[in-house]
């Protein structure tokens, strides 16, 4: 057994996903992400399995382990109490701790993620926030969604909201002393070294890949990562 | 099989909802894209059930959406979830009732979490005490909003001015039935019905007068994804899952699909509008969609409130064809007004998708 291996085996969502696997592939069969992508859950539970820390290496620098979509699907159907999805999920966690999720084009998605739902979370308190959801990001919310984008806080008056006011209500404004608790929150608890560790590990393959990044959305990194597909992620290519 | 086994078996999926007295706690996507339906939760809870539900205005995400993208850490969530149990044991309550699925299959996952590791929870425990200064008090008892709703079905069947009955033919309206993945995939048991046969939207449906179709891909992921859906990158992902769904269900001719996840029915919904313009594809009758409904919106719709209270105009698949069926009364030209009836234009006519 391997010291990352051992490191893994620390988090309890570990110990409670990974019994013994039988390899019958059952989480594969039932798993929409297998069904679009080349990947199977199978996979992943069976290398866990080996504790073989350079599999497991190889498995947190790759693309495969990007593909699921934590619907859990998995964990209702394997007959041995696995959990594959949670599995992944402690996968994640240590492939930005350790900065392999920037070797892969999937991984290094997650800078993009910590800079919109990340940041709305602490800057409005909401992991979503209406005017964050640009239309021109996001052209299959289709005609209705751009209507309500241009008469915001109209739409949000007529069904009821309190947006961006104080009290009680949809979408009200979060008072700053709630926020602060938040940050408190994430400061303690390692939510803002997560953060800082995607930062940074981000910067560095920025540089080595020549591409701009700086703050914001609005540099080549960002775009980059927000919309290149290479295609080479389904099991056709 | 005889009654009573029947009757035994199903007893392992029951659930306790509690009667009253619920501190609620509102959903990141319901509050962007369905915000009428919860405030239609609250108007059925207090108006027509006479409920004590509580709304603490200092809670605030549990930031579920960001853990499972991925870039927030499980102690960090569970810490944030503490804050939310904090809340309710300082507003003196002890049902805690989410509107997110999200939510609720992560306060679920973190309950089990803290029986199983007992050091888990005492550390969550200093985490938020040491931020914030709060303490608390697990829930008694822990239920999602459609658990609620579920609960109440009768009650509001008896109060119901219309019944999900096809006026036209007189036959029982078919409804499609969507459970969010995370209300009981990982805990069947902590879901009405379990996970293979959730009846919480089912006993809905069924009290209120509908059908529910079975078709192949009815347990299929409605695609969020989390990730593959926020990156734009990874989209296809989530339209795929949708669109096997539509597939699957289209030939057995749907009024309308009902969900009890925020994010399902924006999916739904929206891809929907995505094929029809990428591949000239409707689902529906004529250029029609399916319509896609929240359980609020429809429990709303049989109380006879109106339409647009409800915030049917923000579905960009159009529900007038299903208002029609069920003979449910609506001004078109009040559609898209503001509260005080001005004119903010409209949303543009899509190419395919028949839109009113």
């Amino acid at each position: 057994m391997g010291k990352l291996c051992d490191k893994l085996s620390e988090d309890v969502r570990f110990i409670e996903g990974l019994k013994a696997c039988l390899n019958c592939g059952t989480c594969t069969a039932i798993c929409p992400a297998a069904e679009f992508y080349n990947y199977q859950p199978r996979q992943i539970v069976d290398i866990l399995q080996t504790r073989d820390d350079e599999q497991i290496v190889s498995l947190l620098k790759s693309d495969t382990i990007w593909y699921c979509g934590e619907c859990m699907s998995c964990v209702t159907r394997c007959p041995r109490g696995n959990a594959p999805g949670l599995l992944i999920t402690v996968l994640r966690s240590a492939s930005q701790e350790l900065g392999y999720f920037v070797e892969s084009e999937k991984g290094r998605q997650q800078l993009a993620l910590k800079r919109t739902v990340g940041e709305w979370i602490l800057k409005y308190g909401y992991c979503l926030y209406p005017s964050e959801i640009i239309p021109e990001n996001h052209p299959e919310q289709g005609p209705v969604w751009e209507w309500e984008f241009e008469h915001m806080d109209d739409v949000m008056h007529r069904l009821g909201a309190n947006y961006k006011k104080t009290g009680p209500g949809i979408l009200r404004k979060i008072p700053e002393e709630d926020l602060e608790e938040v940050r408190k929150i994430f400061e303690e608890t390692g939510g803002m070294k997560r953060f800082q560790e995607i930062e940074e590990y981000s910067r560095i393959k920025a540089e080595e890949m020549g591409i701009n990044l700086t703050e914001g959305m609005d540099n080549d990194y960002i775009r980059h990562i927000y919309s290149y597909n290479s295609n080479r992620h389904s099991k056709e290519s | 099989m005889k009654i009573e086994g029947k009757r035994r078996i199903w007893k392992d999926y029951q659930k306790e909802i509690a009667e009253d007295r619920y501190f609620y706690v509102r959903s990141c996507v319901r509050q962007n894209f369905f915000p009428g339906s919860e405030r239609t939760f609250l108007r059925i809870m207090k108006d027509e059930l006479n409920k004590d539900v509580f709304e603490n205005a200092a809670h605030t995400t549990c930031s579920g959406i960001g853990y499972h993208s991925d870039i927030v850490p499980f102690e960090t969530v569970m810490t944030m979830v503490a804050r939310q149990f904090a809340l309710m044991t300082e507003s003196g309550y002890e049902n805690f009732t989410t509107s997110c699925i999200t939510s609720f299959g992560l306060y679920t996952e973190i309950l089990e979490t803290w029986q199983h590791f007992p050091d888990v929870e005492l550390r969550v425990r200093e985490h938020l005490k040491k931020a914030t200064g709060r303490e608390f008090i697990v829930p008694k008892n822990l239920s999602h909003a459609s658990d609620v709703i579920f609960k109440f079905r009768k009650e509001i069947a008896n109060k119901a001015k219309f019944k999900l009955i096809n006026k036209h033919t007189g036959k029982p309206i078919q409804v499609v039935e969507h459970i969010g993945c995370h209300y009981s995939r990982m805990f069947p048991s902590k879901g009405v019905g379990g996970a293979e046969y959730p009846y919480v939207l089912v006993g809905m449906i069924e009290d209120w007068g509908g059908e529910v179709i079975d078709y192949p891909e009815r347990r299929h992921c409605c695609g969020f994804g989390f990730r593959q859906y926020l990156v734009q990158a990874n989209r296809g992902y989530s339209l795929s899952c949708s669109k096997k769904k539509f597939d699957s269900m289209a030939p057995y001719k749907p009024d309308c699909i009902l969900t009890n996840c925020p994010g399902c029915p924006m999916f739904l919904d929206r891809w929907q509008y995505a094929l029809s313009e990428m591949e000239g594809i409707t689902y529906g009758e004529n250029g029609q969609g399916i319509p896609v409904l929240t359980y609020e919106e429809l429990a709303g719709m049989m109380l006879g409130y109106n339409p647009w209270d409800l915030g049917l105009q923000v579905h960009q698949v159009p529900v007038e064809p299903l208002l029609d069926k069920i003979g449910i009364p609506y001004n078109p030209e009040q559609k898209f007004l503001t509260l005080d009836g001005m004119s903010i234009g409209k949303p543009e006519t899509p190419t395919f998708l028949k839109f009113y």
